[in-house]
């Protein structure tokens, strides 16, 4: 994601870092080259000429006159002022002390919306909360019957109603109370913001839902207009965040920079696939190191500890030091993988990682191997040693596969588990030295709901993260804060 | 339809509102006028200096190249206004790479054939034994299904008789959404179950259409980004099942949403490779948007916009106009 940003500045840079001293003609060679990588992300003009200014003139300031390494000066530069453009801080979802949270989403036609709603509903449940689905979108046909599919997929409850927009509106938020769900999250019709009428109806639906956030989905394909459409939206019914859909495309993403310019709200989630796990909080810290080549570790890590539930994690981490690891706790873990969405988005995440994935293959891969398991009696599964040669020949017929396949598994998942021993062998369990910084602060998993001391994500996943560092020569903790 | 072109060419601002020529051929009269009247607001040129033509063209979304190669254009070419200048320059660069004669220099007789806003003539492929197909193709959410429904209505107005394929098995409830307009236009539509083969459908629906009589069926297709390898595999097969199909695919829509930024250029290369769409529908246009990537594609691929999509209804289809779409566009926000 970003790619054509990030691939614009690293030319960039590369030029830079050959200067010897920044000079002004320097300078601002570097920023028309800067101004046209922009443009061509899709950041609105006005946006570019602000961006480009104020690090002409950052660059100009006397101090970093003294300086020895331009490239690293300009990276500091755009660097920051990246930040302050992508808002800042991170998103900071606040849930209302009296329940039900309430958010709304509005969008051009095609955002995204629908879909972004059930990723949302999907993030919530993962986030220990209780959401409900309304569905208001009585323009485009089908879009509530939509609403229900994807509701039923990802497990939320869907309400909706005949009635005008507004109407269902406060009618789903009753229906929370009566069900004690404690999170609304209302679909809308998408509509042009130079259509009064429909406006109308949106700020009227705002009215009656009242929502603690309106979330603004844009789709990060969008040209130069998303910024003049953010602001009419903002107009009607002011903007809380955005949610930046369809990042899984070859799209430059640069609307969310204009988004955030122009109307000031940054943007709290992107969407980056097409499985209900796909959506994340952004974080412009870690989107301006992406933007400039840096990777975003962290927001990997924070995906794996979230998706890989954690008492069952726990309880195969212990099987696996114990020798007892067996084929049905792989088979969970490939489910649990398959849950944080497309290997392609996790690895676009690790700096340095092959960009192309092909992720068609890997997933009937996983589809293969797990038809594979699912064909073996609960001993074969615990004892994989016993499979002879007719037992391999009844598991191939009944997964569609071919014996090879079968002994391939056998041997890959023999392979793993002797290699995993040796790892929590080597490396331990625990993250050794200093304990991980990182604040846990009441995360309810879906399970179990109890606060953990430790992070025993290292060992699960296979990230092991003094391992990782030492590797990508750079101090997590540092990231972290 | 080589009137069009001409009349187009040879417009100005300020008579490029007065109503279209009928094209004189008629058995099939895709673009009847009384149905699909250009979209051209009464608009006149706005005094403009260089600075902000430029800023104009990049917030229409024609990127930095294309509005460079735009202004120079204007500059070595044309005289007069500034706005002026830069429409005739636009006007030349949508519609210069359809010019018969410069196709007939390449030697490419079939391009020649399609011009803009030309269109497969459904009475001419279509025969007893074999209807023609269209192919409705896009990444997601840009508004196919929509756009399969206006086209039917077109088609339906036109005396063919048309039968829907919903080859959207993937997004939830997107049968249900073309059912919806398959009712209300009271065609016929065939559909598969949900997740399942896309291809097989459109099969089905030419079969269901020779059964009946129907001489055109239009296939609404699933969103796929153009990045998805085993989705534009996917669309691969669905044209070549079709290809196999009693029916003959004559045309290939791509829509692009004109909300759309630089990344059109991204979708229509990708397409163009996968499955050489036969021309593109820019949907959306009834908003703010301008849609000047198309500007681009058109000069990269010789794809030209054929249709505009200006509205949720049924009846807002519209020819495309390159001398409106100039103008609007030079109009600014």
């Amino acid at each position: 994601m970003f790619e054509r940003l990030t691939s614009g500045f690293s030319k960039i840079f590369s030029r830079a870092s050959r200067k010897g001293r920044l000079k002004p003609a320097d300078i601002d060679e570097v920023l028309a080259e800067m101004r046209e990588a922009l443009l061509d992300a899709d950041v609105h003009t006005k946006v570019v000429e602000k961006f480009c200014n104020q690090v002409r003139a950052e660059c100009l300031s006397a101090e970093l006159h003294q300086a020895l390494n331009p490239a690293q000066q300009i990276t500091k530069i755009v660097h920051s002022e990246l930040i302050s453009i992508l808002g800042g801080e991170s998103f900071d979802f606040k849930y209302s002390s009296q329940p039900p949270t309430v958010v709304l989403l509005a969008g051009l036609q095609g955002s995204g919306k629908t879909t972004a709603a059930a990723k949302l509903a999907s993030w919530f449940l993962q986030q220990g909360r209780r959401p409900l689905l309304v569905g208001a979108d009585l323009q485009r046909p089908a879009a509530v019957e939509q609403l229900r599919v994807l509701g039923e997929e990802a497990g939320v409850p869907v309400f909706s109603d005949t009635a005008a927009p507004p109407k269902v509106a406060a009618r789903g938020l009753s229906e929370a109370n009566r069900l004690g769900r404690d999170v609304v999250i209302c679909d809308t019709a998408g509509r042009l913001a130079i259509d009064k009428e429909l406006m109308a109806e949106i700020s009227k639906v705002g009215k009656a839902l009242k929502p603690h956030y309106t979330f603004f989905v844009a789709d990060a394909m969008s040209g130069q207009n998303a910024a003049v459409v953010a602001e009419q939206f903002n107009e009607a019914v002011a903007l809380d965040a955005v949610i930046l859909t369809k990042l899984d495309s070859d799209a430059r993403g640069g609307a969310a920079l204009s988004v955030r310019e122009v109307v000031g709200c940054p943007v709290a989630f992107i969407s980056t696939g097409e499985r209900l796990g796909d959506l994340e909080q952004f974080h412009p810290d870690r989107l301006a190191g992406r933007i400039l080549g840096k990777g975003d570790i962290l927001g990997l890590i924070e995906q794996t500890e979230q998706t890989f539930e954690q008492d069952e994690a726990e309880a195969a981490a212990e099987r696996l030091i114990a020798g007892t690891y067996t084929l049905d706790d792989f088979l969970e873990q490939m489910r649990q993988i398959k849950k944080m969405g497309s290997l392609s988005s996790l690895l676009s995440r690790i700096p340095g990682s092959p960009e192309n994935v092909d992720d068609a293959a890997t997933d009937k891969r996983m589809a293969h191997m797990e038809a594979i398991i699912c064909s073996m009696t609960p001993l074969e599964r615990f004892k994989p040693e016993i499979i002879n040669n007719s037992r391999r020949q009844r598991i191939a017929k009944g997964s569609g596969t071919s014996t090879a396949d079968v002994s391939k598994l056998i041997k890959e998942f023999t392979n793993a588990r002797k290699m995993m021993g040796s790892l929590t062998k080597s490396a331990g369990m625990k993250r050794s030295g200093k304990k991980p910084n990182r604040k846990k602060g009441g995360r309810v998993t879906p399970k179990g709901g109890r606060q953990h001391g430790r992070t025993p994500q290292g060992a699960v996943t296979g990230i092991d993260l003094a391992k990782l560092e030492q590797e990508l020569g750079i101090d997590l903790s540092q990231l972290e804060n | 339809m080589a009137l069009f072109k001409r009349r187009a060419k040879s417009q100005t601002a300020e008579d490029f509102a007065s109503d279209v020529a009928a094209p004189e051929d008629s058995s099939f009269n895709a673009l009847d006028n009384s149905e699909l009247e250009v979209h051209a607001p009464e608009l006149n040129l706005p005094t403009l200096t260089w600075e902000e033509a430029e800023e104009i063209l990049l917030q229409a979304d024609l990127g930095v190249a294309t509005t460079n190669k735009i202004v120079q254009l204007a500059q070595d070419n044309y005289s007069g206004e500034v706005s002026e200048r830069l429409q005739q320059a636009l006007l030349a660069e949508l519609t210069q790479p359809m010019s018969p004669e410069e196709n007939a220099a390449v030697g490419d007789a079939d391009i020649a054939d399609a011009g803009v806003g030309d269109f497969a003539e459904v009475a001419g492929v279509a025969t007893e034994a074999s209807p023609a197909i269209w192919l409705v193709v896009g990444v997601n959410g840009v508004g196919k299904t929509t756009t399969v429904a206006k086209l039917a209505k077109a088609q339906k107005d036109q005396g063919h008789r048309v039968v829907l394929a919903a080859a959207d098995t993937f997004r939830a409830a997107a049968i249900d959404q073309l059912q919806t307009w398959a009712d209300r236009l009271d065609v016929s539509l065939v559909k598969g179950a949900p997740k399942g083969d896309p291809a097989a459908v459109v099969f089905d629906a030419v079969e269901h259409a020779k059964a009946r009589g129907a001489d055109l069926v239009i296939a609404d297709t699933a969103g796929r980004m153009h990045t998805k390898d085993n989705l534009m595999e996917e669309l691969q097969k669905i044209l070549r099942v079709a290809n196999k199909s009693q029916g003959t695919v004559s045309e290939i829509l791509l829509v692009i949403d004109s909300t759309t930024g630089q990344n059109g250029i991204s979708q229509a290369r990708v397409f163009n490779e996968s499955v050489r769409p036969t021309g593109i529908v820019l949907t959306k246009l009834d908003g703010s948007s301008k849609g000047g990537v198309v500007v681009s594609v058109q000069q990269e691929l010789q794809l030209a916009v054929k249709f505009i999509g200006v509205g949720e209804g049924l009846s807002d289809l519209r020819q495309f106009d390159p001398a409106a779409f100039a103008t609007t566009l030079l109009c600014g926000a």
